[in-house]
This record gives structure tokens, C-alpha cells and sequence, in this order.
């Protein structure tokens, strides 16, 4: 086990260069220049000159790279082009919101998601299956922005019960685990949280009908045991695919709501990767992709070791 | 309320109330606060050369601090003037006319107390434009170094006087000085002399202090009861800024009582704002929406009846229709009640009969359009609805005989291809570009779009237009220091341009706002900037 964790960490390095150089070469190959965050277009050719070199835009891009590199490794992100904000000071601020709103999201769309699959493989080709997989279904195919902005028309414009925009009736700074901060949290989670339910419905119910066709629940049935237990034996089965499933929906919670944090200008890192894409501001790009990865592949980690702890037949050597 | 609505209603207060959480409103406090809405994603920079545009200059720049001019923004009636801002009067001296001298206004102190004088004033200059200054900032200079193009030397005549001299004889000079804003530089030493730090901590000369930044989120504004103007003491205890990019997300906010004022409402959602109460508020100011024609070697443009044939080809009213009235139409760069506007002969007009007269004329018809390729945005600061606008643009000229291939661009790519120019490879080799703009002075509405100096890299004349008798023009305005005279020379070169068609006009914008009932006492100037310290907000 310890051998297969400090493969896996090594692993993160070469993984985490290459999105960076990725992410390095995209900026670049994009039209405009990371300058034209900071200097406007009425600058003439000389001070849009001078503010590249002040920001180090004029040496190779090879050296650029490189010196990225290293002051990240010495968790230097640099600073933020547009906003002269130090990255990391941006990208944690950011991170929090959006851990706040995934966890929130998670916790409406993972037990929903595990409900709905467990009932729709359990019974399926029922009534109840078919509703279920239709609202799984309508989850993952409803657009995130339509879904956000109907909810918005509904409870906040027409109904006027909660808050259309924001993560407070403060900053985020101030965030408190207190009514008027979570009344602004409804709408942005539950839209969040419709995808993964639908994902997690969907394959959940696959693996309870592959769980139920196996030889040993047709042997437990045989045996007497009430059907309660069999559902639980069938759920116990189900846990390590439900936990992979989990693990990497919480990954695409914490880096794809960039619309939805959009939709409701909530301040995560969604919306951070939308300014700075929009602003071509390429620290803050790199900086804000870098944590994201480094998150999502300790995530997916975690992953792997709290399934070989639920399912022993599952060997990490 | 309906049937439905209550039923709804009820339900998710059941739901919620389950959930222990409270609908209660946020009990509301003493102090007066006004909650603005903006487009930018972010708080504009606030160390004194905002970013983001106009509406940078608007909410952060004009508020916190201070310009040697300033612009007069009491009036919904009559187009913006100057008026003295930290300088009391200005003069040209009229055996060099390249020299100027600003007395400043004496009394004025900044937000921390320091002082406001000729040396604080050239202080402010070194950061802009000394490199080797310990307090320059390339941020700064990048947002306003473009702004001022005719800046030479300056330097201190005594406490309370500074003298400049421009790079040539230019009467445009003081409107470009609204744009140079005056930061502290007592309490830029007081923060360690660290720009980064000095934006949180900003000081300025300004109506507003900024008590609290928290980036991307909002900035909290409160009055400055010292201010040296006494009538524009701030009337609100309290202004909240808060960045909201999307449409739909501001129009939301403010149906639903998060916010008391939103810039730039979604044209569609006026109704419904209209029908809960709230009041739009609209008033043409300088902007021209067009296409700027590409005059260089194989574009279609270089024949005067294809571009006139364009500008006869759309149905600007329709256009209008499409916008809900939001739009003026446009029949030149500035609109026919202005001084610049003069006498010309071609009158732009839908008239697609006489349109397709023209194309004739030069060998166009049915068999044989003309094909350009145009260059636009999907959104931008100024741009209107640039995709819907621009789709029935396309309409209008191919029922004439003109077929409009589009290049579309996010804003940040169109806006810096401006400077480019039509031959960089980066315009794709379009034939025009659709960029919207104001035109607040001669220098912003004319000179650097339509002097051949300013042909790419130098300035915004895209296409690289070149016209002797508009060069004379010109120089010959920006060089009448008589008002009067300059006018009638612009009118003169105004006249001949809408007789060249040299551009596509299409729309001048009204720029919308939509605001709750209890926002009273502000006045929308003819103007991109606007005056938020008389706005108060009723109990």
C-alpha cells in the first residue's frame, strides 16, 4: 500500500507539469496577449512595450515557463497581471467559496443521486425506475446556465424568498454558517448539484441490476435472508463504484461551475478562471489550474484508498 | 399574487423552513445605502488610473479622486463641458502655444490629510510617466499613458502652479487631462510604498473614501465631508459596488431587491422591470456604434458607392424596433443637434432602392454581390447587442447585393486588433472591424480614427485611411485655440467625411440603467461618466 501511494505521488509530478505547459501553451496560442489585461488600447506601442517588460512578457517563452516553475515549486504563484493580487492569496480566497458550494451541492446531489439509483436498479423496469432515470436523465442533459437562471426567476424574481446573486448579504470574506449566508447558498447548490445527481443515479442503478443478476443474491434469497438484507448486501456491493463516482463528481464540482458561479456571481474559482481567461491574465490562469489539478488528483487518491479500505478485493500493489 | 405563485409559495416555505432556515429579511439599517450593480467582472484598480473601461473611471476613478478638469455633469440637457477640477483655471501661452499653465486650486487636502499642491501634482506625474521614479507604476501609465498623446514636459512654476508643454500645439489638451487622476503620495509612503497595498488603502481628493476593497466582490464607498466642492458632498452614508458581468444575473438582482441600481439592463427584461416599478433611465450620450471601413489594396470599401450603398442599406429604424428604442440612429460620428456635425450633402437614410442604384453603377448586381468580411464581437463594453445588431446588419445589406462574411471575436481579442490595424495578420483579413466608441473630444471622435498618422501601430485609424484634405482639416482644428473656430473647422471636416461615407454609421447608444424607486436626485448627463454624489435613497 505505501508503495502504491508514493508511486501515486510521484506520479502527480509529471502530471501537474503537463498541465501547466498545457495550460502555458493554450494561453499563448490564443489570440491576444497577456498584456492586454493590464494596458488599454489606447496605450501607443511603446508603453505596451514597457509594461511587457515590466511584467517579464518579453523574454523567450521557454524562460518564461521555466521561472514559473520555479518559484511554484517554492509555492510562489507570482502575481495577477490585472489585479497585481499575489495568486495564491486569490486562488485560496477562491477555493474556499467553492468548497463551501460543492460541498453544499454534494450534499444535496450524492444522496439524492444514491437514493434514486439504488430504488431504480432495485425495482427496475417499474413505474418508479422510469421516473427516476427520466429526472437522472433531465439532470444531466438540462443546461446548468437555463437551469440557474429559471431558478432565479422563480425564487427570487417572481417569489422573492431568496437571493438571486452573491454569496452574502456581506463579502465572502465574512462567510458564517448563518441563515442570511446560506440563504444565498440555495440556489447556486441545487443547481450545481443536478449533474452529479443524474450521474450518480444513472450508475448506481447499472451496478444494483449487474449487483442483482450475480450468483450470490440469487444464493442469499435461496438461504431466507429477509429482503432487506439483500438490499443491503446489494448496497454494501454497490459502495466502492458509488465512492469512484463520488470522488471525481467532487472534482468536477470544485473546478467546472464556472457558470454556474457566473450565472450567480458567486466569488469561487470557477469564476476566477473566467476572469482570468476573459482577461488573458496567465499567472492567475496557470495559478488558479495548477490548485485545481493538484486538488483533483489528491482527491482522486484519496479515491482509491478509501476503496481498497470499503473492498478488500480490490489489490493496490 | 396568482393561484399558482401562492401554492408555490407555500411549498417551499414548508421546504425551507424545514430546513431552519430563516425568510426573514436582513434587518435594515439606519444609514442610507446605495447598492450599484456594474458589468466588470472585477472592481476596477483603485490606485488612481482605474481599469475596466469608462465604467472604471465612472465608479472608481471620478469618485475616489480627482482631475486637473473635470467633466460638468449636472445637466441631462446640454452636452458635457469642463469645469475646473484641482485646478482653478488654465491659459495658453499665446507666443507658444505648446505651453500650458494650471494654477491649482488651493485648500484641498487628500482623504489622509496631506496636502494637495504643485508638488503632490507632479509627484502624480513621475508615476506615470518616469520609469526610474521610485513610485511609477506600468499599471497606471498602461490605463492613461494612451489617453494624453499630446503630454511633453511639465514642471513646478511654484506651490500652486505647473506648467506643461505638449509635444505639439494641441487645443484638445485639457479634455485629455480629465483622464490623469491625482492618488496621495503621503499615504502611498504610509503603505510601504507598495501600489498593491495603496489599493486597498486608497487616497485620493475625491467625494468618495474607499472604507473597504474585497477583490472581485465589492467595494464599500463613503462620503468625504471635506470635499473642496460643497455641493457635491456625497448625499448617500454609504455606496456599494458589486461587479455582476451577466445580464440576466444584474436584472435579477435588482427585481429582487439586492441591488438599488444596475448599469446596462437586458434590453428584453425592461418591461418586467417597468411593470414592478422600476425606472429606466436613458439619455444619448457621445458613442458611435459603426463599421470602420478597410481601405487598403482589394477591399470593396475603397469605392465610395459601396460604401455609400452600405450606409443607405440599413434600416435603422428597424434596428431600433429590434433594440426596444434603446438606440439613436446614427447619420454621422456625432448626432446632427451638435456643433460638429455641419452641412453634409449625402444624407444617411434607408433607402435600399438607391442603395442597389449605386451597386449598379460600379458593376455590382444579383450575379455579382460584393463580399466583405467584418469583424465582431459576441459582447464588449459600448458594443449594445453586437450579435443581434450585427445579424440584421447582414440582412439589411444582402437584400442590396452585399454579402457580409462575420470574423467573430471575444471582446478581448477585437478590442486590441484596433491598434493592430486591417493588415495584421490577427484581423484575419477582414474588411472592416465593428468597434464601438465615445467621442467626448475632437481628438477621441476624429483625429485618431481618420489622421493618417494614426494609421496602425500609432492609433485607431484601422483600415488606414489617408485623405489629404482630412489631414489639413485636422491639424488645422487641433491647432485653433478659438472654440468657436474649431468648431466650424470640425463641422467643415465632419461634412466632408458623411460625404465620403468613410465609415458604416449605424447607432448612437442610450445607455440604459435601471433603477429601484428609491434611488432619487440623480441626473443621467449626456456623458459616459456620471455624477453619483447627489443620488440619494429614500426610507
Amino acid at each position: 500500500m505505501l508503495t502504491y501511494f508514493s508511486k501515486r505521488l510521484l506520479f502527480m509530478v509529471p502530471i501537474t507539469l503537463a498541465v501547466s505547459l498545457i495550460c502555458f501553451s493554450l494561453v499563448h496560442l490564443s489570440p491576444g496577449q497577456p498584456m492586454d489585461a493590464v494596458v488599454s488600447a489606447d496605450a501607443p506601442a511603446e508603453v505596451v512595450e514597457l509594461v511587457r517588460r515590466a511584467y517579464g512578457f518579453d523574454r523567450p517563452l521557454p524562460v518564461q515557463f521555466g521561472l514559473w516553475v520555479q518559484r511554484a515549486v517554492q509555492g510562489d504563484l507570482g502575481l495577477s497581471v490585472a489585479t497585481g493580487r499575489p495568486v495564491v492569496l486569490e486562488v485560496m480566497g477562491a477555493l474556499k467559496n467553492t468548497l463551501i458550494l460543492a460541498t453544499a451541492a454534494a450534499l444535496i446531489g450524492f444522496p439524492l443521486g444514491m437514493l434514486f439509483g439504488t430504488l431504480a436498479g432495485y425495482f427496475k423496469g417499474s413505474l418508479l425506475d422510469r421516473l427516476l432515470t427520466g429526472i437522472a436523465v433531465t439532470g444531466v442533459s438540462v443546461p446548468h446556465y437555463w437551469l440557474g437562471m429559471v431558478l432565479v426567476i422563480v425564487f427570487s424574481v417572481h417569489l422573492n424568498m431568496l437571493p438571486a446573486t452573491g454569496a452574502g448579504p456581506g463579502a465572502s470574506t465574512d462567510w458564517a454558517f448563518e441563515a442570511a449566508y446560506l440563504r444565498h447558498l440555495i440556489l447556486p447548490a441545487v443547481t450545481l448539484s443536478v449533474i452529479p445527481m443524474g450521474i450518480m443515479t444513472r450508475t448506481i442503478r447499472a451496478m444494483v441490476g449487474e449487483i442483482l443478476a450475480h450468483d450470490f443474491v440469487e444464493a442469499l434469497r435461496a438461504k431466507g435472508l429477509p429482503e432487506w438484507r439483500v438490499f443491503l448486501h446489494v448496497v454494501k456491493n454497490a459502495a466502492p463504484t458509488a465512492l469512484a463516482v463520488m470522488g471525481l463528481q467532487l472534482g468536477y464540482l470544485l473546478g467546472g461551475s464556472i457558470l454556474v458561479e457566473t450565472v450567480f456571481s458567486w466569488p469561487g474559482t470557477g469564476m476566477l478562471l473566467n476572469n482570468a481567461i476573459f482577461r488573458r491574465d496567465l499567472p492567475l490562469l496557470q495559478g488558479t489550474i495548477l490548485v485545481l489539478a493538484l486538488f483533483f488528483l489528491a482527491l482522486n487518491l484519496l479515491v482509491d484508498l478509501a476503496q481498497t479500505w470499503l473492498d478488500p478485493r480490490i489489490k493496490r500493489a | 399574487m396568482t393561484r399558482p405563485d401562492r401554492y408555490l409559495r407555500r411549498f417551499c416555505a414548508v421546504i425551507l423552513a424545514t430546513a431552519g432556515l430563516s425568510f426573514t429579511a436582513v434587518p435594515a439599517s439606519a444609514e442610507s445605502v446605495l447598492r450599484i450593480a456594474m458589468t466588470s467582472s472585477d472592481i476596477p484598480l483603485t490606485t488612481g488610473q482605474p481599469d475596466s473601461g469608462f465604467e472604471g473611471y465612472r465608479f472608481l476613478g471620478y469618485t475616489i479622486y480627482d482631475a486637473l478638469v473635470l467633466w460638468d455633469l449636472s445637466s441631462a440637457d446640454k452636452a458635457s463641458g469642463l469645469t475646473p477640477g484641482l485646478a482653478e483655471s488654465w491659459e495658453v501661452d499665446p507666443s507658444d502655444p505648446r505651453v500650458w499653465t494650471f494654477s491649482l486650486r488651493r485648500n484641498v487636502t487628500f482623504h489622509d490629510g496631506s496636502p494637495w499642491d504643485a508638488d503632490a501634482a507632479i509627484w502624480n506625474l513621475e508615476k506615470i510617466y518616469n520609469e526610474n521614479s521610485p513610485q511609477f507604476d506600468a499599471r497606471q501609465a498602461g490605463n492613461v499613458r494612451g489617453r494624453i498623446p499630446s503630454m511633453g514636459e511639465y514642471d513646478k512654476v511654484d506651490d500652486y502652479t505647473i506648467r506643461f508643454t505638449t509635444t505639439e500645439p494641441d487645443a484638445w489638451f485639457p479634455y485629455q487631462l480629465t483622464f490623469l487622476l491625482f492618488s496621495s503620495p503621503a499615504q502611498w509612503e504610509a503603505v510601504g510604498r507598495d501600489w498593491n497595498a495603496f489599493a486597498s488603502n486608497p487616497s485620493g481628493t475625491g467625494p468618495f473614501k474607499l472604507e473597504r476593497l474585497v477583490p472581485r466582490e465589492r467595494a464599500e464607498l463613503v462620503p468625504n465631508p471635506d470635499y473642496w466642492d460643497g455641493n457635491r458632498v456625497p448625499k448617500t452614508d454609504r455606496v456599494v459596488l458589486l461587479p455582476m458581468p451577466e445580464a440576466n444575473t444584474r436584472t435579477a438582482a435588482l427585481l429582487s431587491g439586492q441591488v438599488d441600481w444596475i448599469e446596462a439592463p437586458a434590453p428584453d427584461a425592461i418591461p418586467r422591470m417597468r411593470s414592478a416599478g422600476m425606472t429606466i433611465t436613458s439619455n444619448p450620450y457621445p458613442h458611435t456604434w459603426p463599421y470602420q471601413f478597410s481601405m487598403l489594396e482589394g477591399s470593396p470599401w475603397r469605392d465610395i458607392n459601396v460604401r455609400k450603398a452600405a450606409n443607405l442599406a440599413v434600416d435603422r429604424d428597424g434596428l431600433n424596433a429590434l433594440l426596444g428604442g434603446l438606440m439613436v440612429p446614427a447619420v454621422g460620428i456625432v448626432t446632427p443637434d451638435h456643433p460638429w456635425f455641419g452641412n453634409p450633402g449625402f444624407e444617411i437614410r434607408y433607402d435600399p432602392d438607391e442603395a442597389r442604384r449605386l451597386l449598379a453603377e460600379s458593376g455590382y448586381g444579383p450575379g455579382n454581390p460584393v463580399n466583405v468580411k467584418v469583424l465582431i464581437s459576441t459582447s464588449g463594453s459600448g458594443q449594445m447587442q453586437p450579435l443581434a445588431m450585427n445579424e440584421y446588419i447582414q440582412q439589411n445589406l444582402r437584400d442590396v447585393g452585399i454579402n457580409i462574411e462575420f470574423e467573430v471575436l471575444d471582446w478581448e481579442s477585437l478590442f486590441p486588433n484596433w491598434r493592430r490595424g486591417a493588415a495584421d495578420p490577427s484581423s484575419l483579413g477582414a474588411h472592416a472591424t465593428n468597434i464601438s466608441f465615445g467621442w467626448l473630444d475632437p481628438f477621441a471622435a476624429f483625429y485618431r480614427f481618420m489622421h493618417s498618422s494614426m494609421a496602425a501601430p500609432n492609433g485607431f485609424n484601422w483600415g488606414a485611411l489617408s485623405d489629404p484634405e482630412y489631414d489639413r482639416l485636422l491639424d488645422l482644428a487641433r491647432s485653433t485655440f478659438d472654440t468657436t473656430e474649431q468648431d466650424k473647422v470640425l463641422a467643415e471636416f465632419h461634412a466632408k467625411m458623411v460625404d465620403d461615407a468613410a465609415w458604416l454609421m449605424v447607432a448612437h447608444d442610450v445607455g440604459p440603467r435601471a433603477m429601484s424607486p428609491k434611488v432619487q436626485g440623480f441626473v443621467q448627463a449626456k456623458n459616459w461618466f456620471q455624477d453619483i454624489a447627489p443620488v440619494s435613497i429614500a426610507p
